[in-house]
C-alpha cells in the first residue's frame, strides 16, 4: 500500500514536470508547426545554469536569475535559428532545431567538462514528509498544484489578453492573421518566452528529484514531453497536461516492476499506438489536407 | 550530347575514376605509412557512415519520407552480425554474465568446419561467414522495417519522424533487456567477431603482408551505394522522386503510394542494417547504448551538409564530417600556446562546440548543402556541355 501510494505520488509529480515541458512543445507546434527539438536541451541548460549560479549566489537570487537567463536563451534561439528560416520549407526549420539541440548539448559538455553535476538542494521543497505512510519530498506534493496553477494562469492569458487572442489567431491561420495586422514575430517570441519560462520552472522541480545534471539529461524528458503533447493532441494545452500526467504515472509504475528497462520504450509504444489509432491525439482538432 | 544517349555519361566515368583512385590510394597509403594513423580510422568510419547517410538520403531526399529510425536499423544489423559471427569457442566467455550463450551457431565456425580453419581456407571461410552474416543483418532489418512500416508509413512528415525515432528507442530497450541476455548479452558489449583488421592478409608466419583493413569498408560500402544508385536511376527511383515532389500528383499518375513508400523504407533499412554490420566491424564491440537518437541526428546532419537528394554529396559530407570531428579539429581540444601565453577557451570539448557552430552556419546560410540535389557526375557533365558550346 505504502509502495503503491509513493509510486503514484512520484508518478503524478513526474507527470507534472513533463507537463511543464510539454506546454512549450505544444505551443510552438501550434504556432510554427515545428517540433522544437531544442526544447529539451533548453530544459537541461536551465539545470546547468542553476548548478553554476547557486554556487556563487544565494537561492533567492539564483532561481529568478536562472529563469531570466533561460527565457533569454529561448528567445535568442528563436531569433537566431528559426526566424531566418520563416519562409523556408518546414524540414529546414526542423533541421535547424536539431542543429541547435546538438549545439546546446556540446556547449553543456564543454562547460561541465563531461562531469555529472550535482543539483543544489533547495531547502523547502526537498524536505522529506510522510503522506499515507509513504515518505516523499515536498516537491512531489507541490508539483501538481503548481502545474495546475500555472496552466490556469496560462489559459487565462490565452483566453483573455490581446496577445493570447493573437496567438490563437496565428495558430489558426498564419498568413491571414499577418494580413490582419498581427505582429507575428512578437507572437512567436512570446510563445518561446512562455515555453522557456515553464521549462525553467520544470527544471527546478525535476532536478530536485533527480539531482544530477549531464549534457544528455534533457534529451529523454524532452522527447517524452513531446510524446505527451502528441498524445494529448498537439496544439492543445490541456491535452498536453493530461498526456504528460498519464505518461509520468505509467512510466513510474513500470519502473517499479521487473520491466523497468521498458519504461522509456513504453512511452514510444504509446506514441505509436495513438498515432495509428487517432493521429490528432485526444483533444486534437481534425485537419484536412487541401490539394 | 551523344554521350548521354549511350547510357553511361562522361561525368559518371570521371566519378568512377575518382572512386577508383581513392581506393588505390587507400591501399597504397595503408601499406606505406603508419597504419595506426588517424587517417585510416577516419576512412573506415566515414565509409560506413557514407553508406548509412546514403540510405537515409534515399528515404529523406529521394522519397520524401522524413524518417529518423536509422540508428535502430543499424542496431539490428550490428547485433545480427555480431551474434552470427562470434566463433563458437569464445562465445561462452563473452556471455559469461548470463551463464553462457543461448545461441551456438556461428557462420564463421560453420564454414571453418567445411572448408578448414587455417591459412587460406580459414581466410575464405571468415569472408564467407562475414558476408552471410552481413546479408542476414540486412534482411533482419528489412523484415523489421516491413513490420514497422505497416502502421507507421501512413503518417505524414514530422509525425513519421517522431514515430520512427520512437521505434528505434523501443528496439534499443529490447536489446538491453536482461531476459534476452542469452542472445543479446543484455546491456553488455558483444565482441570477438571478425573486424576490419581481420581482412589484413598475413603470411604463414603471422606477419601482415598486405593491409586491406581500410579498403574493405570502402569496397563494401561502395558496392551497396552503387546498388542504391542503380535503384534510384531505375523506374522505381523515378517513382520515388515523383512521390517526394508531389504525393497527390504521383498518385494521380498511377503510382501506388503505399507500395513504393514501403519499398523505399525496406530497401533503405536493409542497407542501414548492412551499414550497422559494417559499423560493428569498425567499432569491434557492439553495445545497444551506442545506437541512440543522437547517432541518427549525426547521420541526418551529414545528409543535410551534403545536400538532401544527392548521393555523392552524402558521401563527401560524411568524409568531411568524420575527418573534422575525429581528426582535423582535434587541436581545439588541447591547450594551445602563442608566444608562451596560454590561449583561453581551448580545452576538452571545445572541438565539438566549434563544430556544431559550423553546422549551424551551414544549416542557416547554406541550406541546400554542398551539392544541393546535384551529383558529382552532373558537375562534370555541365563543364563538358559548356565546352561543347564554346567550341561551337
Amino acid at each position: 500500500m505504502e509502495f503503491a501510494v509513493s509510486q503514484i505520488l512520484s508518478g503524478i509529480s513526474l507527470g507534472g514536470q513533463y507537463a511543464l515541458i510539454a506546454i512549450g512543445y505544444t505551443m510552438v507546434y501550434g504556432i510554427l508547426r515545428l517540433i522544437n527539438f531544442a526544447h529539451g536541451d533548453v530544459f537541461m541548460i536551465a539545470g546547468v545554469l542553476m548548478v553554476y549560479m547557486s554556487a556563487s549566489m544565494p537561492l533567492y537570487i539564483s532561481i529568478p536569475a536562472m529563469i531570466i537567463f533561460t527565457v533569454l536563451l529561448g528567445f535568442l534561439i528563436e531569433r537566431a535559428a528559426y526566424k531566418p528560416l520563416r519562409s523556408a520549407p518546414r524540414m529546414s526549420v526542423m533541421i535547424s532545431a536539431i542543429g541547435v539541440s546538438y549545439l546546446l548539448q556540446n556547449l553543456a559538455l564543454y562547460i561541465t567538462g563531461g562531469q555529472p553535476k550535482t543539483y543544489p538542494r533547495i531547502p523547502w521543497i526537498s524536505k522529506t514528509i510522510t503522506i499515507f505512510g509513504a515518505r516523499t519530498h515536498v516537491v512531489t506534493v507541490v508539483t501538481p498544484f503548481l502545474v495546475i496553477a500555472l496552466v490556469l494562469i496560462l489559459t487565462l492569458l490565452i483566453d483573455k489578453t490581446k496577445i493570447g487572442i493573437a496567438m490563437r489567431a496565428v495558430s489558426k491561420d498564419f498568413e491571414t492573421s499577418q494580413l490582419m495586422g498581427v505582429k507575428i514575430n512578437t507572437v512567436i517570441s512570446v510563445t518561446f518566452i512562455i515555453g522557456s519560462f515553464l521549462a525553467a520552472v520544470g527544471s527546478v522541480l525535476y532536478f530536485t528529484n533527480y539531482p544530477t545534471v549531464v549534457p544528455m539529461s534533457g534529451a529523454m524528458p524532452g522527447l517524452k514531453a513531446f510524446v505527451a503533447a502528441v498524445f494529448g493532441g498537439i496544439g492543445s494545452i490541456p491535452g498536453a497536461v493530461i498526456g504528460a500526467f498519464i505518461i509520468g504515472i505509467c512510466e513510474t509504475l513500470i519502473k517499479g516492476t521487473d520491466y523497468a528497462i521498458f519504461s522509456d520504450a513504453f512511452t514510444f509504444a504509446l506514441l505509436i499506438i495513438i498515432l495509428v489509432v487517432k493521429p490528432t491525439g485526444i483533444f486534437g482538432e481534425k485537419t484536412t489536407d487541401k490539394v | 550530347m551523344l554521350n548521354e544517349k549511350k547510357g553511361i555519361s562522361r561525368g559518371a566515368i570521371i566519378t568512377l575514376m575518382i572512386v577508383l583512385v581513392v581506393c588505390i590510394l587507400t591501399i597504397v597509403l595503408e601499406n606505406t605509412i603508419n597504419p595506426n594513423s588517424l587517417l585510416f580510422t577516419v576512412i573506415r568510419k566515414a565509409a560506413v557512415y557514407s553508406l548509412v547517410a546514403v540510405t537515409m538520403n534515399l528515404l529523406n531526399g529521394f522519397t520524401g519520407l522524413f524518417s529518423l529510425g536509422q540508428a535502430g536499423f543499424m542496431l539490428l544489423g550490428a547485433y545480427t552480425y555480431a551474434i552470427l559471427t562470434i566463433p563458437t569457442d569464445v562465445r561462452d566467455s563473452i556471455y559469461y554474465l548470463f551463464g553462457g550463450a543461448g545461441f551456438h551457431f556461428s557462420t564463421v565456425s560453420f564454414f571453418e568446419g567445411i572448408i578448414g580453419d587455417s591459412g587460406v581456407a580459414g581466410f575464405i571461410s571468415m569472408i564467407l561467414g562475414v558476408l552471410i552474416a552481413m546479408l542476414v543483418g540486412g534482411i533482419v532489418a528489412a523484415i523489421v522495417a516491413y513490420l514497422i512500416g505497416l502502421p507507421v508509413l501512413r503518417l505524414k512528415s514530422d509525425y513519421l519522424a517522431i514515430a520512427t525515432l520512437g521505434f528505434a528507442e523501443i528496439l534499443r530497450a529490447i536489446f538491453q533487456w536482461d531476459k534476452l541476455g542469452k542472445v543479446t548479452n543484455g546491456a553488455n558489449a558483444l565482441r570477438g567477431y571478425p573486424t576490419f583488421a581481420d581482412f589484413n592478409i598475413k603470411n604463414a608466419q603471422g606477419i601482415t603482408v598486405l593491409r586491406l583493413s581500410s579498403f574493405i569498408p570502402i569496397l563494401f560500402a561502395g558496392i551497396c551505394i552503387l546498388i542504391i544508385i542503380l535503384l534510384i536511376n531505375s523506374s522505381y527511383g523515378r517513382a520515388f522522386k515523383a512521390i517526394r515532389d508531389d504525393e497527390v500528383a504521383a498518385e494521380a499518375m498511377g503510382i501506388n503510394l503505399a507500395k513504393h513508400k514501403m519499398m523505399s523504407f525496406i530497401i533503405s533499412s536493409f542497407f542501414a542494417g548492412v551499414g550497422g554490420a559494417l559499423f560493428a566491424m569498425f567499432a569491434s564491440t557492439v553495445q545497444a547504448k551506442t545506437f541512440t537518437s543522437a547517432m541518427t541526428y549525426e547521420i541526418f546532419l551529414i545528409v543535410v551538409i551534403g545536400g538532401i537528394g544527392s548521393i555523392s554529396g552524402s558521401c563527401i559530407a560524411s568524409f568531411l564530417y568524420i575527418a573534422c570531428s575525429e581528426w582535423w579539429l582535434r587541436f581545439l581540444d588541447n591547450t594551445q600556446y602563442i608566444n608562451g601565453n596560454q590561449l583561453p577557451l581551448f580545452k576538452n570539448g571545445f572541438r565539438m562546440v566549434v563544430f556544431s557552430v559550423v553546422i549551424m552556419i551551414i544549416v542557416l546560410f547554406f541550406r541546400t548543402g554542398m551539392m544541393g540535389d546535384k551529383e558529382l557526375s552532373d558537375l562534370f557533365n555541365k563543364k563538358r556541355r559548356k565546352k561543347v558550346k564554346a567550341d561551337e
